[in-house]
């Protein structure tokens, strides 16, 4: 009879929220290397589509932003976009811009966000520290403009809730030049890191047709080549008048990842500046009659990859049907292809590279068949801090300090 | 290719489908039967170079339908391919997993919801449902209330 | 007052569980700990593991499939603890009262395996840093 025998657990941190218990992920071992993966969704399932047919269309934002917490702007603005092609409204300009202002302004504290878990994970924990810190601004703008720092609830049928107020507009700027300079020390620090490049370059790499057979989007496709973007392939809100770029980078691992995330918060911050200065005037929100029946598709990019809608209706004021795909549920199964052949180290990072919600990446377990032995998520978190130390010895460097994170 | 060389090209399955509706310049809709499904969608992936981004399973109440959305993102154009399952006693589809492994987690899903089986899925086992939510309960299907 | 209460005022270590939430809580509590909140300065630690914690820090619905799990880890977490159900969905499942797959609120479920427990509420969607410090430090201060 297998006897499974659990490591040690270590204690990891000051700081972070694990879950012994809920295998989420379950990697198999041979030797050091990931030879194959399980996954057991279900913890987080909470039939929000069922739910959706009980509410009316105009209740609906509030139960979707609720899906996951980073990507709260982008559900509910590809519903109402669902909803807004099945009916044929056209929401007013000045609420088309508000959307984009909101969005772009989750992109860069969800990306920021992102950096800071990269960093724990490797064990820089004055970049976690450092980046969060350094995303708390951004959360106090949306709390001005839409009264939460999450769940703006911001977006209905026709147009947007709550306006940008034309006095705020100096202060998001402000704001935002704050934000470029401490996002371009990051990057250059990021950038210019031997110990980074050690440790990222050459790992977790998702081929490009990989990336295209799992269908992945978002920075996972971005990263491995693949040049897809809903806010230029299929223009929503404000973006077709505004000038940007799609980043894409070839590599496939998680460095191209990480250097995806950080140019691309560089091009929301112009995106916002451009979405500010041309702001037209005029009300924020479209009349609604009744919701016709039919059926419409609404998508968008969240910070993650795109979301995607499906809405039916048969005339009345709920819809008969509410398909919602998040990013992540695409991304995720990709791991399958990124992660196997990985060193057990490297496995933490490589699932945080395809940025899944927050809590699924701390439900990770692998199963050792050759030893019985079960590694719980901080013995394979202080295994990825360790490669890392390692690394630092064999360059005969630290690795970024707080110091180097200083505006000059 | 552009959006007019992409209906065109559309337009090569018509005899494989039931209808190729155009409902805006960036929205297609393909209704077919079940049985089809496998050849329009292998063509969209293959051929076209469609993205697969995600399918719904609906439960219309003489029939199920196994909506597939594909995204050409070259135009920004979505193309759902409208698969009608008849048999309500008995639902099932052949799977596309076995060329789009993308599909795999969303043909689980649904199968876990609506009860449709896909035939040929190389791993149709229990995804979203808890271990001992009850077998042969789909919550989807408009019979289950809450 | 028992020893083990004073040192659970004093320095509590909590542990967090996510029983089907949408992150958005569990980030307002990672929040906490970074500089412009920095709950350490109150002693408040956060541990791997259930059994080093004096208190439980749950969000989400409690879906059918987490439950079970958050059963265990109440079992296990060394006892007096305190139970802070932050958010509005461990509180009364907020707006999914009506999910199948929903079977909180969590105080029902924790009740169910100890009549006794000491459970505090934070509510919000999600509740702001200052308000969850806010709600431990209140808690932890009428115990």
């Amino acid at each position: 009879m297998k006897k499974e025998v659990k490591k040690p657990v270590l204690a990891v941190g000051p700081f972070h929220p694990l879950q012994e218990e809920m295998e989420f992920f379950q990697l198999t071992l041979d030797g050091e290397k990931v030879t194959d993966i399980d996954v057991r969704l279900s913890y987080n399932h909470r039939g929000i589509e069922k739910i959706s047919e009980t509410l009316q269309f105009d209740q609906i934002p509030y139960l979707i932003s609720r899906i996951c917490g980073i990507c709260s702007a982008s559900h509910p603005l590809a519903y109402v976009q669902a909803v807004e092609e099945l009916a044929g409204i056209k929401p007013p300009p000045r609420a088309l811009y508000v959307r984009t202002i909101i969005n772009e302004l989750e992109r860069i504290h969800s990306h920021l966000l992102w950096v800071g878990l990269g960093g724990h994970f490797i064990g820089y924990d004055t970049v976690f520290m450092w980046a969060w810190k350094y995303r708390e601004p951004v959360l106090d703008l949306l709390e001005e403009i839409t009264g939460n720092r999450n769940n703006y609830g911001n977006v209905r049928v026709g147009g947007c809730r709550e306006d940008v107020p034309n006095e705020l507009i100096p202060k998001i700027l402000k704001e935002l030049d704050e934000i470029e300079k401490k996002t371009e020390m990051l990057t250059k620090a990021v950038l210019d890191d031997p110990v980074l490049h050690a440790r990222l370059k050459g790992v977790g790499i998702l081929k490009k047709e990989d990336a295209i057979r799992y269908a992945v989007t978002g920075p996972t496709a971005r990263g491995s080549g693949v040049d897809i973007d809903v806010r230029r392939d299929d223009p929503y809100a404000a973006y077709g008048e505004l000038d940007w770029k799609v980043i894409v980078q070839q590599e496939g691992d998680v460095f191209a990842k990480a250097v995806v995330r950080l140019l691309e918060t560089f091009e929301s911050i112009k995106i916002v500046r451009q979405a500010l200065k041309k702001l037209p005037d005029g009300p924020i929100t479209a009349e609604v009659r009744e919701i016709p029946p039919g059926e419409a598709v609404g998508h968008a990019e969240a910070p993650r990859g795109e979301t995607f809608h499906y809405v039916r209706s048969d005339g009345g004021n709920r819809p008969i049907r509410h398909k919602v795909r998040a990013p992540s549920y695409v991304n995720v199964p990709s791991f399958k292809a990124s992660c196997i052949g990985q060193d057990i180290a490297d496995v933490t990072l490589t699932l945080a590279a395809v940025d899944p919600c927050y809590s699924c990446t701390e439900r990770l377990a692998v199963v050792d068949r050759c030893n019985n032995i079960t590694h719980t998520y901080e013995t394979i978190l202080q295994l990825s801090r360790q490669k890392t130390t390692k690394i630092m010895k064999e360059l005969g460097v630290q690795g970024l300090k707080m110091e180097d994170l200083r505006i000059g | 290719m552009n959006q007019q060389e992409l209906n065109s090209r559309i337009s090569e399955i018509k005899n494989k489908v039931t209808a190729i509706e155009q409902k805006a310049d960036n929205r297609i809709y393909i209704p077919c039967e079940a049985g089809n499904s496998y050849a329009v969608c292998k063509f969209l992936f293959e051929d076209v170079g469609a993205r697969f981004c995600t399918a719904t399973g609906i439960d219309s109440d003489d029939c199920f339908e196994v909506l597939y959305h594909f995204s050409y993102d070259r135009t920004g154009c979505v193309i759902t391919v409208k698969a009608f399952i008849r048999d309500r006693k008995n639902p099932a589809i052949e799977s596309i997993t076995p060329f789009l492994p993308a599909a795999e987690w969303i043909e689980r899903e649904i199968h876990d919801v609506l009860g449709i089986d896909f035939i040929n899925h190389p791993n149709l086992k229990r995804l979203i449902l808890a271990d001992d939510w009850p077998q042969g309960v789909y919550p989807l299907r408009k019979e289950v209330k809450k | 007052m028992s020893w083990k209460i004073w040192s659970l005022k004093k320095s509590p270590w909590v542990f967090h569980v996510n029983v089907g939430a949408c992150n958005n809580c569990d980030i307002e509590i990672v929040n906490c700990l970074t500089p412009k909140f920095d709950i350490e300065r109150f002693g408040i630690k956060l541990v791997g593991s259930p059994r080093h914690a004096d208190a439980l820090l749950v969000t989400g619905v409690g879906t059918r499939q987490a439950i079970i799990r958050l059963r265990e880890v109440y079992r296990q977490t060394s006892k007096p603890c305190v139970v802070f159900l932050v958010g509005a969905c461990p509180c009364g499942t907020g707006i999914f009262y009506n999910g199948y797959h929903v079977e909180g609120p969590v105080d029902k479920i924790i009740k169910e395996i100890d009549p006794n427990a000491i459970i505090a509420y934070v509510p919000g969607c999600p509740p702001k840093p200052e308000a969850i410090i806010s709600g431990v430090v209140k808690a932890l201060s009428a115990l």
